[in-house]
Order: C-alpha cells, then structure tokens, then sequence
C-alpha cells in the first residue's frame, strides 16, 4: 500500500508529466486557453490513462510475454488504446450522454496524445504490477490534470500581458512554461519511489 | 517553372518548418535536445521512419478505405517505428539509453501523422520521399538549433557523448555551467526564445515584402498612364491606394 501511494505521489509531483516528462506537450499547449476546456481534456486523459493502464498491462502479460514477442508491444499499445478510445467514446455516448457531452471533442485527441502511450511504455519498463500500473496511469494523469489547469490560469492572465511584439502567443506562453517548470523542480529534491 | 523537388525541399526544411513554422511535435523536441548528440540522434530516427512511412502509405494510398485511413497509418508507422526502435538497440545501444522512452514514442508524433494525412495520401511516391526528407530534415536542423543552444550554455561543451564525457570546450574555463539548461524548465525557456526569434524574422521578412509590393504597385500605377489621361489615372491610382 505505501508502494503505491509513493508512486502516485512521486508521479503526480516530482515526476509530473509535463513538467519534467515531457509527454502530452500538444494538448497542453493546445486546449488550456481557458480552464473549463483544460479540465474538460484533463477529465477525459484521466478516464483513458487509468483504464489503459489496466488493458495494455493485461495485454502484455497474458498476450505479448507467453507468445514471446514483447519487441511488438508499441504496435500493440497503440492498437488497443485507439480501439479502447473509440470504445469509451461508443459507450459514453449511449449509457452516460452527459459525460459524453462534456468530454466528447477531446477523445478523439487522445489516440495521439503521447502520454496515454507514455504511460503504458512506462508500466512495462519499471516492471509494475497491476495494482500499481493502475495507480501510475491515474496519478500521472491527475498530474497532468493539475499542470494543464495551473496553465489554463496563467494563460488567462497572460491575455492581458503586453509583451514584445515578436514574443505574443507562443513563445511567452513557453516561457510562462518555463517558470512553471522551475517550480515543480522543488520538488525533484525529494527522491521518491 | 521552378523544379518542383527543390521547391518541396525549402518548403519542408524553411518555409513549412514542421518544429518552428507548424509547431508539431513538441514532445520530442523538448526532451530530447539536452544534447547535441541526443537531437541528431533522434532526427536521424525520424529521418527514417517520416520517410520509409511517407513512401509506403504513398504506395498503398489507393487500396485504403477512406474510413479507416487513420487507424491504417498509425499501424503502418508504428511497424517502421518498431523497425527503427530495433535496429537502434542493436548498433547504438548508448543513444538508446538517453533517449529511451522517445523512440517508441515517434509512433505518436504529430509531424509524422500530419505528413502521412496532408501529403503522403494524397501524392505520388517520389514526392511523399522528398517530402518525407525534407520534412526529417527541417525537423533535426530545430532540434539541433535548441540543443546546441542548451548544452552550450549548460555545459559549455558540444558533441559531448550520451553519458557525458568527450566534446568539445567551446565557452573557456571563465564559464560556470548553468546547469538549469539541461532541466526541463531551460527546454521550455530556449525554445521560447528561438520562436520568438523567428517570429521578428518572419515579421521583418514580411515588412520587406509589403514595401516591395507597394513599391511596385506605385510604379505601376504610375508608368502606366498614357499621357493624355494621365491626371484621371494617377487620381484612380490614388484612391486605390487609400482604400488599401
């Protein structure tokens, strides 16, 4: 159990996907203009990452590892997170069409985004059980969550900067990024998990 | 006419940068530039796999159903991405370590998707390799711009090897390393900073263009005129020019 809670943590803070990863770069630049949207595409990132944790896990110890041929799991990883983002996307619409609603344009989004893939890649390579492939894809999603959501706000103050004329849009949003990076890298100091 | 090879180079290197102009694949571009080494070791990769995927969805773009293009394109690169992935554990096992998670990851990368959609199934397969090329290269002369850029300011070497050792000193002994270039906050800053540079350049380009044209438009409206209604045109011209 403490396993897992320092993975979480170490996941969320001091190994935060955008932050210090650098994966799923794109939609954090793309949909945080306002916080509604980014914690639309954080909802649904959330929802895909845990769930697929789960499958490619099981796909690639019951498929990949007795059929020895662990060298195709990036083919497979995609495959199954393309048919598993389609498929959350058929069922929202027809059980939960309020959820659908509200995160429907950012499923298809999420085939490319690389941190779904990311994470998967990353259960494999640190040799996780289920449980904690399950918590890593959560908590690294929560984590990407709370970093698009810090974003979406400092974007909204940013609408009102004034900066250099050949700094507007995104090279001041990088570097926005960029201070926000040096924040979360107070928390490298703890070496966790 | 110009040789359409040439001008599909200078549009996938220059005009149609895929990091700088399009900004596409943002991931690899800021994690893999901590080094010289790591960003060419990475765009060779993408080299590769842009123009193997390029001349293949070129070659099968009749025999795919539209409905499924994508689903289709992704299996495709991710096959070349596998191959790659491969052949660079093999013969470069030291790339493969800093690099790591990234080269799997070039499955996902939007340049290569965007190449296979917006060009690839739609040409012949001469240009999609052309296109595929250019496009690699555009893309490995950013991350090598960003990562010499970062490692010479936070090491003060270049070509430093994966694990660190070798290179060559560039800043002398004068220079203490800021060692913030190598984090993920120095990723963030420098490429902030090389897009704003290439937006003043863009923008003085353009400035020049604009003169260029009203320049030759003002010519225009003026050597134009015969002499004997020459008052009424160069009146027209000057209301045109208002209006602009």
């Amino acid at each position: 159990m403490g396993n897992i809670f320092l993975i979480m943590f170490a996941a969320i803070l001091t190994e935060n996907f955008i932050f210090s990863r650098f994966l799923g770069i794109c939609p954090f630049l793309g949909v945080s203009n306002k916080p509604s949207t980014a914690l639309g595409m954080g909802m649904a990132v959330t929802f895909v990452m845990t769930v697929s944790s789960a499958v490619t896990w099981a796909v690639y110890r019951f498929i990949l590892q007795p059929l020895k041929i662990e060298y195709l799991k990036t083919i497979a990883f995609i495959l199954v997170i393309a048919t598993l983002v389609q498929f959350i996307e058929m069922f929202l619409r027809k059980y939960v069409p309020a959820l659908y609603g509200a995160l429907g344009i950012y499923l298809p989004l999420i085939t490319t985004n690389c941190a779904v893939l990311g994470s998967a890649l990353l259960n494999i390579q640190k040799g996780y059980s289920f449980g904690e492939s399950v918590a890593f894809g959560f908590a690294s999603a929560l984590g990407f969550t709370m970093a698009i959501l810090i974003f979406a706000g400092v974007r909204e103050r940013l609408a009102f900067a004034t900066p250099p004329k050949c700094f507007k849009g995104f090279p001041i949003l990088l570097i926005s990024a960029s201070l926000a990076a040096m924040a979360f890298a107070g928390f490298s100091g703890m070496k966790l998990g | 006419m110009k040789n359409p090879i040439g001008k599909q180079m200078k549009e996938g290197i220059i005009t149609n940068n895929p990091t700088f102009v399009q900004l596409l694949g943002m991931c690899p571009t800021l994690a893999t530039t901590t080094s010289v080494m790591n960003a060419l070791g990475m765009g060779v990769a993408v080299i590769a796999v842009l123009t193997f995927s390029n001349l293949f969805i070129s070659l099968v773009r009749k025999l795919i159903p539209k409905q499924i293009r994508i689903a289709s394109y992704i299996v495709i690169i991710s096959g070349f991405v596998t191959a790659v992935e491969l052949t660079i554990k093999a013969f470069f096992p030291a790339i493969d370590a800093s690099l790591g998670l990234f080269i799997p990851l070039i499955v996902v990368n939007c340049i290569i998707l965007a190449r296979a959609e917006a060009f690839a199934s739609k040409n012949n397969p001469l240009m999609a390799v052309i296109d595929g090329i250019s496009t690699g290269i555009g893309f490995t002369l950013a991350l090598f711009s960003i990562a010499l850029v970062r490692e010479i300011l936070g090491t003060g070497k270049i070509f430093a090897a994966s694990n660190g050792t070798g290179g060559v000193q560039v800043l002398g002994s004068w220079y203490s390393p800021a060692t913030v270039f190598l984090l993920p906050a120095g990723a963030f800053l420098t490429l902030g900073f090389i897009l704003a540079l290439v937006q003043k350049i863009a923008e003085k380009m353009e400035e020049k263009n604009h003169k260029k044209e009203v320049e030759r438009f003002i010519d225009e409206a003026f050597a134009a005129p015969a002499p004997a209604e020459g008052e009424s045109t160069a009146a027209a011209a000057e209301e045109e020019g208002g209006a602009d």
